[in-house]
């Protein structure tokens, strides 16, 4: 057996594999938390309570209803996104003119509801659901096995982030949007709907949240606490990145899962704060983050 | 319409009722334990020093710190810690405790502090988390189960502090003691620049003032006190957990002071009362309390951002201007 620096390789690759799939899902959640934050200036504390609701819908779509995982890979996000557009329409939106901090503290509110409510009504307890059945298995790479579901999950959680990526940095509704950041009343003036854009942007986002949720369904299981405890890291990541662009946020989340997955291997008791450390790391280099802007 | 407030709450009528109000509440927490179960008494004192605590850094100073469970917790653990295993006297477990959490605030202010509104919100909350883990990991905090059966020792080593009624009147004093330090930190000079600096940071920048200084210090002086609370409330009840230093604490002790109402001094308090209350009494019912607290934490961010003791004392500021 293969091994570096005293570690099968078999166990080094499946932690990398693991960091790769954490570091998939904090590209995806971080990218949504970044954009609700360039377009809305809001901290949008609900993204794990979103990213805990796509798991959920999943799961009682399958449970309840027996759909399997497909439509609900399609399902979650727009539940997800629907609930998002509703509260941004309703209630958010009031809270554009005053002081950002109570928007977030909303936001952390209606995290705390969403979470309560489930946890009421489900449990705390974990709840398993069946990989779907074209991707269970896996190939048997030589040195470690690879398990068809992850390598699926890391494959299209790259392919939304890209598209994201491309949406708004190569199309014209991505352009309007990057116009609106920087100049909401001149672009309302060319006569965009702006307060629309806004609205589709949270929805879009807290979507994605929800897409990420039902993607963890199979591999974690589904429980009201998992959005909670991933979230915090996500805010992190996104600290670590900064704001600024795009494509640094997405490479910060996966390079993070995989620094991650591998201090788990080398120094198992301070994998929980690797994140952490490196946060406190970066602001003390470079406050405004990696990839940040001076706002 | 601010100006006229103003006189009107320096007029001596506002004075006499201010005398007033502070001898009946200091009346009522001296007579409470012979009519409500002290130890329910003793958890809202600690969570009034908590929240008033927390008010300095976020309505004081208008820094949203989401990380003060660190504090709290952390200094929890240190006491509990303390007196248990190392054996320690009550006085000089509550004093580590609290010096533990003056450090713990002074590092933590050192590596938010020059950052501002949402990232610092962000920050804070990212290194309390770390705290939380730490403490989830570490042998010596007793993981899920926390440390229990803390001792609850003697004060001065005369009086005997198991019994519950005399455990109340020391916690009352720790919080009276405490609420006098950010009263007279409110109104001093020090108080004064942290509220210019709080209205207008660039003008005050430019009177010579260093604004990180004076946050450092308000943050840890914040960290402190919170520390203090957490540590009456370890050895008041015996335990210390993990729920203490969750971020859901953070955001609770947020709600509080935002209930009540940010940035006055009586307004923390009657926050904390009233969740500690509302909790106790949803406790026994079966309704999903993290909810109902989620949704009164969304209707007071979007309703009335003032808080209680805010939009009340604006009301009775109105009818005094209305009737000179």
């Amino acid at each position: 057996m293969i091994e570096i620096f005293g570690i099968p390789v078999a166990v080094l690759g499946g932690q990398i594999l693991l960091g790769l799939i954490n570091g998939s899902f904090y590209a995806l959640l971080s990218l949504g938390l970044a954009i609700i934050f360039g377009m809305l200036n809001v901290i949008n504390f609900a993204h794990g309570a979103f990213y805990m609701l796509g798991g959920f819908a999943t799961w009682i779509l399958f449970t309840y209803f027996g759909i399997g995982y497909w439509p609900g890979l399609l399902f979650a996000p727009f539940v997800a996104g629907s609930i998002g557009a509703l509260m941004e329409r309703l209630l958010l939106r009031r809270l554009y003119n005053v002081d950002h901090l109570y928007s977030l503290l909303f936001t952390f509110g209606a995290a705390l509801a969403l979470e309560g409510l489930f946890r009421h009504h489900f449990g705390s307890a974990g709840k398993p659901y069946p990989l779907p059945g074209e991707l269970s298995g896996g190939y048997n790479l030589g040195f470690m096995f690879l398990p068809l579901y992850r390598a699926w999950v890391i494959i299209i959680a790259l392919l939304v982030c890209f598209g994201t990526w491309f949406a708004i940095e190569r199309t014209r509704l991505g352009a309007y949007l990057r116009a609106a950041t920087e100049n909401p009343s001149l672009v309302q003036a060319f006569g965009i709907n702006v307060p629309l854009l806004l609205t589709l942007t949270y929805a879009f986002c807290v979507g994605l949240a929800g897409f990420t949720g039902a993607l963890a369904a199979p591999i974690y299981q589904v429980s009201p606490g998992m959005g909670a405890n991933l979230i915090i890291i996500v805010f992190a990541v996104v600290v670590i990145g900064g704001m600024g662009s795009i494509l640094g946020t997405i490479l910060t989340g996966l390079s993070l899962g995989v620094i991650e997955a591998l201090t788990k291997v080398f120094f198992p008791t301070a994998s929980a704060i690797t994140v952490f450390i490196i946060m406190i790391l970066v602001l003390m280099l470079r406050p405004t983050g990696l990839f940040g802007r001076e706002r | 319409m601010t100006f006229q407030m103003a006189i009107a709450s320096s007029d001596s009528r506002a004075t006499q009722t201010r005398t007033l109000c502070l001898l009946l509440l200091v009346a009522t927490s001296l007579a409470a334990p012979f009519f409500i179960y002290p130890l329910f008494l003793t958890k809202i004192l600690c969570f009034v020093l908590f929240a008033s605590a927390l008010n300095l850094v976020l309505g004081y100073a208008g820094l949203l710190s989401l990380g003060h469970a660190a504090f709290f917790g952390g200094a929890a653990y240190v006491a509990a810690h303390s007196a248990k295993v190392w054996g320690f006297p009550f006085e000089l477990a509550i004093l580590t405790a609290v010096s533990f959490a003056t450090l713990l605030g002074l590092v933590f202010g050192f590596l938010a502090i020059r950052l501002h509104g949402i990232y610092f919100a962000m920050v804070t909350l990212a290194l309390a988390q770390m705290i939380y883990f730490l403490a989830v990991q570490m042998p010596l905090t007793g993981g899920e189960d926390g440390i229990t059966a803390v001792p609850s020792g003697k004060l001065l080593g005369l009086i005997d502090l198991s019994n519950s009624l005399a455990m109340y009147y020391v916690v009352l004093l720790f919080v009276a003691f405490g609420m006098f330090m950010i009263w007279r930190t409110v109104h001093s000079p020090f108080g004064h620049v942290l509220a210019a600096i709080k209205e207008n940071e660039v003008r005050a920048t430019s009177l010579g003032l260093q604004p990180s200084r004076y946050r450092l210090i308000a943050f840890t002086l914040s960290a402190a006190l919170s520390g203090l609370a957490g540590a009456l409330k370890a050895i008041a009840f015996q335990v210390a957990s993990l729920l203490d230093v969750t971020w859901h604490m953070s955001g609770e002790v947020v709600l509080m002071t935002l209930i009540g109402g940010m940035g006055t001094l009586i307004g923390p308090a009657i926050g904390a009362t009233f969740v500690v209350a509302l909790e106790h009494y949803l406790s026994t019912s079966g309704l999903p309390i993290s909810f109902i607290i989620g949704v009164i934490f969304m209707l007071c961010v979007m309703l009335f951002r003032k808080g209680i003791y805010g939009e009340l004392r604006e009301w009775y500021l109105r009818r005094l201007v209305r009737e000179t």
